[in-house]
C-alpha cells in the first residue's frame, strides 16, 4: 500500500518512465498477445491521470522561500563526471508534461486506422517519445536534460521517415540535422558551464550566478547565452531558422504533426525560458531586443506566409512560426505579463494547433490531399467536422472566451509594456492571423461542393469525435477559467525572474 | 439590506438557448426549436425589466452596481475578472438590446420558417444576444472586449448564414476582418491603459482619471488612449474609413440586418465611447476627431443611399449615416444625445428592416425597388408600420427621430467643448453638413418609400429571384401575425419613444438627459474646468436668446426634412421620368455615388492585392528562394565533403550522426580545456 509520500516521491519518475517502460512491453511481448493500440493508449490514459497528480502541488507565494520545484527526486546516477538522476516540477512545467500526456493518447487515437504498416513500432516509438518529452520538462540536471533532448530527435526523425508522406526521407533528414547541429551549441555550453562549476545541477549553477554575477565575464555569459539560444532557436523555430518545419509537418504523419507541434516545439520555448531567462537574466536583457525583432518578424511573416499557402498543412505550419513568435516575445519582454502569457500561448498553441492537425489529418484519410483547392463546400457533407474546425479556428485566432485569446493578449500587454512599437507591431498578427485562417476557412468549407469526390464524404465518427471533445473542451476552459493556469504559471515566471514586480497571489475580489 | 440583481441571468440565459439549439437543435422540431430560441431571450427581458424596477430604487451610493462573479485573467497585479457593472447608461443598453432583440427574435419565427438550419439560426441569433449582453453589462474594458469580439462572431456566423453563397461567405470574412483591424486600435488602447493605470476596470481607470486635466494644451496620454479606443469604435459602429463591411453584411438573413446591423452591434462603438466619456472628455482633440470622423461619415453614406436599389443597401447606408450622427454626438460632447438616438434608432431601423424584410417576404426575395412598386394595397400592415419608421427617421414631429436628431443637432451648434482645437467655425461646419444629411436622410427615405408602396406594381410575375431569403409563395402576400406582431410593436416605439427626451425649449424636462447625467457627471465638471479656462459660461440672461436660437434650429430640420420628402414625392411619385434626366445630366458623378466612391476597388487595389503579392513574395522569393535555398545548399556542401572525404556513401542519419559525436567531441574538449585553463 503506497501512502501519499511515497507517491509524491516517485511520482515524476513514474510520469516520466512509464511510457518508456509500455514502450518496452509492447516491444518484447509478440505481436498477437497484445493489443498494441489499445495498450499504448492504455499506457498514455494512465500517464495523463498520473500526472495530473503534479497539480496537487503547492502554489507558492512570492514569499515563501520554499524551494521553487515541487516533487523533487535528487540521486547521483555517475560520479565522474558528477550526473545527478534530478528531476523537479515547477508552475512552468507542470503544465507543459500534462500537455504532453494530454496530446499523446490523442495522437494515439488519431492513428488508430491511418498506420497501418509496422503498427507495433509506431506506438513503441510514440511511448518512447512521450518519455523524452516528459524528460526534457522535468529534468533539473543539464546533462540528464541534454540526454532527455537528444531523445526525443530519434524517435520523432523516424516517425516521420518511416510514416510519412512522399518526401519522408528528404524532411527526417532535414529534422534531424537541423535540430541535432543546433543541439551541439547547447551541448558546448553545458560542458562549459561543468568544467567551471564541477556540476550539472541547474539549481546550483544558478545560485551561483545569481549570487555573484561577476563569476563568469560578461563575454563568456554572452558565449553561453548564444549556445543555448541557436539550439532552442532551432527548435522553436525562431526566423530565420524555420525551414525545417513546413517541411517536416507536410511530410509527418498526422500523430507526429501534432507531437511535433504540439510539444516538441514547446521544448524550444520552455529552453529559452529555463535557460537563457532564467540563468542568464542579463544578457536576457541585453540580447532583447534582436530576439523579439526576429520574433515579431516571424509572427507577421510567418502569417503572411501562411496566407498564400496552398496546402493545408503548410498552412498550419506556418501560422505556427507565427504563433510561437509571439511566445519568444513574450518571454524576452520581461514583463510577468509577457512571460505568464508566452508559457500560457505554449499551452494554447499546443492544444490549437495539435488538434488542427488532427483535423486535417482525418480529411487525408477521406481524400489523400492536402491542398486546399481539392476542397470547398465540406460544411454541407461534414457539418459536425466543420464546427469542430470552426472552434479550433477560432481558438486559434484569438477569439475571446477561448484559449488562444489570453495568451496573445498577455504577451502583446507585456510587449508594450517593454516597448510600445514592439507591441503595436506584433499586435497586427491579430489582423494577419484572422486573414489566413478566415480565408482557408471559407476555401475548405463553405460554398457549393465543387468537387464530385467531396460530395458524400462521410462526417466525422466516433473516434474521431473522441479525439478532438478534449481539445475542444480544454480550449474553452481555459479561455473562461485562464486563472487556474495562471495562478501557478504566475508563481513559477517570478521564481525564475525574481527581478519582477512583486505579485499579488490572491485571486478574487 | 442589500439587494441582489442577479445580473449574471440576463446574458446566460440567451448563452442557455444557444447551448440547447446549438447542440440538441438538430433533433427538435421547429417549433421547439423556436420556443427555445424566444423562450430565453424572453426570460432575459423579463429580468431586465426586475432589474429595472429594482434599480431605480438603489440608494444613490450603490451605483453603479457591481456583481462579481468569477476571476479570469490574472498576471502580476494585474487581474480582470467576470463581473458586471450596472448604472443608467448600462440600463439604457439593455432595456433597448432585450426589448429590440426579443422582438425581431418572434419575428424571425414567421420569416425563417422556410429556410433551412432553422436551429442553426436561433442558436446564432441567442449567442449574438449573449455576447451583447455581456458587452453592455462587462465591468472592465477586457470582458467588454470578449462581447466585442464575440458580436463580431456571432455577426461572422450569420452573415455567412447562407454559406452556400460565395459571396455570404466573402461579406461575413469582409465584416470579421475589417473588425480585426478596428479591434487592433481598441487593443493598443487596452495596453495603454494597462502601462499606466495598471487596471481594466471601469472604476480604477475613470478614478484614476478624474485626477488628469483636461488636455487643451495638446494631444496626451488620454488622447492618445481615446484615439485608439475610437480606431475600434470605427470599426465595429462602421465609420470612415472601416465602414465598408456594413453593406456587404446585408447577404444575412434581414432579421439579422435589423439586429444586429441596425439596431444593437453597430451601437457598441457608441456605447463604448459613450462609457469611456471621462477619457474622451478629457481630450478636446479626441472628440473634434470623433465629431469630424461621425460627421463626415453621416453625410458620405447619406449620398450612397440616394443611389442604391436594392431596399436593404439603402437601410444599410442608412444606418451607416445615422451612427454617423451618433457618432458626432459623442465628439460634441454630448453623449447623451448620442445615446438617446442609439435607442429611437433602434426602434425605427429595427422596424424599417422588419418592414423591409416583410416586403421581400411578400415578393418572394425580391430586394430591387425597381421591381417593387403599389405594395401599399397587398401588404397595408407592411405599409403602415413603414410609413411610421420612414417618418420617425425622416425627422418629423413628434415622432422618435426627431427629437433625438434635433438633439445633436443642437449641441453641435451650441456646444463649447471643442473650443481649445477650433473656433465656433467648426460647429456651423457640422451643424450645416449634420442639416443637410438630415434633407437627403428623408428624401433617400421617402424615395424608398414611395418606389416600394406607391405607382403601379413593377415586378411581373414574382419568380424566385435567388436570393438566400427565397419564399415559397407567389403573388404579393402580407406576412402572418407572428411577424406583424413585433412590426406594430416597433411602430409605437417609433412614434412615441422620443417623448422620453423632449428639451426644455419646447416645453419638455428631457427626462432622458436627467437620467443618464450621473453618468456623464464626471465628465462634464471636468468639461467646466476646462471651460472656465476658456470662454465664460452663458448668463442667465442668455438663456433666452439661446431657447429661440434653438427652436429656429429645430424649425431649420424640420424645414429639410419636408424639402427632402418634396423632392422626393416629387421624383419617385409625380415627375417619374425626372431621376433618369437627372441621373443623365449628372453622368459620372451619378455613376461614382452610385458605385459608393470606388472605396472597395481603392481598399482592394491599396490593401489586399499589395498584402497578398508581398506574402507570395516572401514565400516564393525568401523563405523558398533564400532561406532554405542557404540551409539546403549549407547541407549539399558539406555532404559533399564528407563524401570526397569518405569516399563512401552511407545511411544519412548514420554519417551525420558521426558527424554531430565528432563535433561534440571537439567541443568537448574545447572546453574542459578552457575549464582546465
Amino acid at each position: 500500500m503506497l501512502n501519499l509520500g511515497a507517491i509524491n516521491a516517485s511520482i515524476l519518475t513514474l510520469v516520466t518512465f512509464l511510457p518508456a517502460i509500455g514502450a518496452l512491453v509492447l516491444a518484447v511481448f509478440p505481436r498477437k498477445v497484445i493489443a498494441e493500440r489499445w495498450f499504448a493508449l492504455g499506457i498514455s490514459l494512465v500517464n495523463f491521470i498520473f500526472s495530473l497528480h503534479l497539480l496537487r502541488s503547492d502554489i507558492p507565494t512570492q514569499l515563501s522561500t520554499a524551494t521553487v520545484f515541487q516533487f523533487e527526486i535528487d540521486i547521483p546516477w555517475i560520479t565522474s563526471p558528477n550526473i545527478h538522476y534530478h528531476l523537479g516540477v515547477d508552475g512552468i512545467s507542470v503544465w507543459l508534461v500534462i500537455l504532453t500526456t494530454f496530446l499523446v493518447p490523442l495522437s494515439i487515437l488519431v492513428s488508430w486506422h491511418s498506420v497501418s504498416h509496422r503498427v507495433k513500432e509506431f506506438y513503441v516509438l510514440i511511448l518512447l517519445l512521450e518519455t523524452a518529452m516528459i524528460g526534457v520538462f522535468l529534468a533539473l540536471d543539464m546533462f540528464l536534460f541534454y540526454v532527455f533532448w537528444e531523445a526525443t530527435l530519434i524517435p520523432m526523425a523516424l516517425l516521420i521517415g518511416i510514416w510519412g508522406h512522399e518526401r519522408r526521407i528528404y524532411a527526417s533528414v532535414k529534422f534531424f540535422l537541423y535540430t541535432a547541429i543546433a543541439s551541439v551549441f547547447m551541448l558546448g555550453a553545458i560542458i562549459w558551464l561543468y568544467s567551471h562549476f564541477h556540476t550539472f545541477d541547474f539549481a546550483t549553477i544558478k545560485q551561483a550566478l545569481q549570487t555573484n554575477p561577476s563569476e563568469i565575464s560578461w563575454m563568456a555569459s554572452f558565449w553561453l547565452f548564444l549556445g543555448f539560444f541557436i539550439a532552442f532557436a532551432v527548435k522553436v523555430p525562431l526566423w530565420p531558422l524555420h525551414t525545417w518545419l513546413p517541411d517536416a509537418h507536410v511530410e509527418a504523419p498526422t500523430a507526429g504533426s501534432v507531437l511535433l507541434a504540439g510539444v516538441l516545439l514547446k521544448m524550444g520555448t520552455y529552453g529559452l525560458l529555463r535557460f537563457n531567462v532564467g540563468l542568464f537574466p542579463d544578457q536576457a536583457r541585453f540580447n532583447g531586443p534582436w530576439i523579439m525583432t526576429l520574433a515579431i518578424v516571424g509572427v507577421i511573416y510567418g502569417a503572411l506566409v501562411a496566407m498564400v499557402q496552398p496546402n493545408l498543412k503548410k498552412l498550419i505550419a506556418y501560422s505556427s512560426v507565427s504563433h510561437l513568435g509571439f511566445v519568444v516575445l513574450g518571454i524576452f519582454s520581461l514583463t510577468t505579463f509577457g512571460m505568464d502569457g508566452a508559457v500560457f500561448q505554449m499551452l494554447n498553441h499546443g492544444v490549437s494547433t495539435g488538434a488542427l492537425f488532427m483535423l486535417a489529418g482525418m480529411l487525408y484519410e477521406r481524400r489523400h490531399t492536402y491542398e486546399i483547392k481539392n476542397y470547398g463546400g465540406l460544411a454541407t457533407p461534414m457539418p459536425l467536422y466543420a464546427t469542430f474546425f470552426l472552434v479550433i479556428t477560432l481558438s486559434s485566432i484569438g477569439l475571446p472566451l477561448l484559449n488562444g485569446f489570453v495568451g496573445e493578449f498577455l504577451i502583446l500587454a507585456g510587449a508594450f509594456q517593454a516597448k510600445a512599437l514592439w507591441g503595436a507591431l506584433a499586435a497586427t498578427g491579430v489582423i494577419w492571423s484572422a486573414c489566413y485562417m478566415l480565408w482557408m476557412y471559407q476555401r475548405v468549407f463553405y460554398g457549393a461542393v465543387t468537387d464530385d469526390h467531396n460530395a458524400h464524404l462521410p462526417d466525422i465518427d466516433a473516434r474521431e469525435r473522441l479525439a478532438l471533445w478534449p481539445t475542444v473542451i480544454a480550449a474553452l476552459i481555459m479561455g473562461l477559467a485562464p486563472w487556474w493556469w495562471l495562478a501557478r504559471i504566475d508563481s513559477g515566471v517570478l521564481k525564475l525572474l525574481p527581478t519582477l514586480k512583486t505579485i499579488t497571489q490572491v485571486i478574487g475580489r | 439590506m442589500t439587494t441582489n440583481l442577479h445580473l449574471w441571468l440576463i446574458p446566460l440565459l440567451p448563452l442557455a438557448g444557444a447551448a440547447l439549439n446549438g447542440l440538441l437543435g438538430r433533433g427538435l422540431s421547429k417549433r421547439a426549436v423556436a420556443i427555445i430560441g424566444v423562450g430565453f431571450p424572453g426570460a432575459a427581458f423579463a429580468w431586465a425589466l426586475v432589474v429595472a424596477s429594482r434599480f431605480v430604487a438603489l440608494p444613490f451610493e450603490r451605483i453603479p452596481y457591481t456583481e462579481y462573479i468569477l476571476p479570469w485573467i490574472a498576471a502580476g497585479s494585474f487581474q480582470a475578472n467576470i463581473a458586471f457593472y450596472l448604472d443608467q447608461l448600462s440600463l439604457v443598453m439593455l432595456l433597448v438590446v432585450t426589448g429590440v432583440g426579443l422582438l425581431i427574435h418572434v419575428y424571425s419565427v414567421g420569416y425563417m420558417e422556410h429556410e433551412g438550419g432553422y436551429y442553426r439560426f436561433f442558436a446564432y441569433l441567442n449567442l449574438f444576444m449573449f455576447f451583447m449582453l455581456m458587452l453592455i453589462l462587462a465591468d472592465n474594458y477586457l470582458l467588454m472586449f470578449v462581447g466585442w469580439e464575440g458580436v463580431g462572431l456571432a455577426s461572422y456566423l450569420l452573415i455567412g448564414f447562407f454559406f452556400l453563397k460565395q459571396s455570404a461567405a466573402n461579406a461575413g470574412k469582409k465584416a470579421f476582418i475589417v473588425n480585426r483591424v478596428g479591434d487592433f486600435g481598441f487593443l493598443l488602447g487596452m495596453f495603454l491603459l494597462i502601462r499606466h493605470f495598471d487596471s481594466l476596470n471601469f472604476a480604477d481607470v475613470f478614478k484614476a482619471v478624474s485626477h488628469y486635466p483636461v488636455e487643451t494644451a495638446g494631444a496626451g496620454l488620454l488622447t492618445a488612449i481615446s484615439l485608439l479606443l475610437m480606431v475600434g469604435a470605427t470599426g465595429k459602429s462602421a465609420q470612415l474609413p472601416l465602414y465598408v463591411w456594413l453593406p456587404d453584411a446585408m447577404e444575412g438573413p434581414t432579421p439579422v440586418s435589423a439586429l444586429i446591423h441596425a439596431a444593437t452591434m453597430v451601437t457598441a462603438g457608441i456605447y463604448m465611447i459613450a462609457r469611456s466619456n471621462p477619457l474622451f472628455s478629457r481630450s478636446p482633440i479626441a472628440l473634434t476627431v470623433v465629431a469630424v470622423i461621425g460627421c463626415l461619415t453621416a453625410i458620405f453614406a447619406a449620398t450612397i443611399g440616394m443611389t442604391q436599389t436594392d431596399i436593404k443597401r439603402v437601410l444599410a447606408y442608412s444606418t451607416i449615416s445615422q451612427l454617423g450622427y451618433m457618432f458626432m454626438a459623442c465628439g460634441v460632447a454630448a453623449y447623451s444625445a448620442g445615446i438617446f438616438h442609439l435607442m429611437t434608432h433602434a426602434f425605427f431601423k429595427a422596424l424599417l428592416f422588419l418592414c423591409a424584410g416583410s416586403v421581400i417576404h411578400a415578393l418572394s426575395g425580391e430586394q430591387d425597388m425597381r421591381r417593387m412598386g403599389g405594395l401599399r394595397k397587398q401588404i397595408p400592415w407592411t405599409f403602415w408600420t413603414m410609413t411610421a419608421g420612414t417618418f420617425a427617421i425622416a425627422g418629423f414631429p413628434p415622432l422618435a427621430g426627431f427629437f433625438s436628431k434635433d438633439e445633436i443637432l443642437w449641441k453641435a451648434w451650441s456646444t463649447t467643448a471643442l473650443r481649445s482645437v477650433a473656433g465656433p467655425a467648426l460647429n456651423y461646419t457640422l451643424w450645416t453638413l449634420a442639416l443637410l444629411t438630415a434633407g437627403l436622410t428623408s428624401f433617400y427615405m421617402f424615395r424608398l418609400w414611395f418606389l416600394t408602396f406607391f405607382g403601379e406594381f413593377r415586378g411581373g410575375s414574382a419568380d424566385a429571384h435567388g436570393h438566400g431569403d427565397a419564399h415559397a409563395s407567389h403573388s404579393p402576400h402580407e406576412s402572418p401575425g407572428i411577424m406583424l406582431g413585433p412590426l406594430v410593436l416597433l411602430a409605437i416605439l417609433s412614434v412615441f419613444g422620443g417623448w422620453a427626451g423632449v428639451p426644455h425649449a419646447l416645453g419638455g424636462s428631457n427626462r432622458f438627459d436627467q437620467f443618464l447625467a450621473p453618468v456623464i457627471q464626471s465628465s462634464s465638471e471636468a468639461m467646466s474646468a476646462g471651460q472656465r479656462a476658456g470662454e465664460p459660461q452663458p448668463e442667465a440672461a442668455e438663456e433666452h436668446a439661446e431657447r429661440n436660437a434653438e427652436l429656429a434650429l429645430t424649425a431649420a430640420s424640420v424645414g429639410v426634412a419636408a424639402i427632402g420628402f418634396g423632392f422626393a414625392w416629387l421624383f419617385y411619385f409625380k415627375r417619374r421620368d425626372l431621376p433618369a434626366r437627372v441621373t443623365a445630366v449628372l453622368g459620372g458623378i451619378y455613376d461614382t455615388v452610385r458605385d459608393k466612391y470606388y472605396v472597395d476597388e481603392l481598399y482592394h487595389a491599396l490593401f489586399v492585392r499589395p498584402i497578398v503579392g508581398i506574402s507570395n513574395f516572401f514565400w516564393r522569393d525568401i523563405d523558398v528562394g533564400v532561406i532554405d535555398a542557404t540551409v539546403n545548399g549549407a547541407a549539399h556542401a558539406s555532404q559533399d565533403v564528407s563524401d570526397s572525404l569518405r569516399r563512401m556513401q552511407s545511411g544519412n542519419i548514420r554519417s551525420y550522426a558521426g558527424w554531430i559525436a565528432t563535433g561534440a567531441a571537439l567541443v568537448i574538449v574545447y572546453m574542459i580545456w578552457l575549464g582546465a585553463r
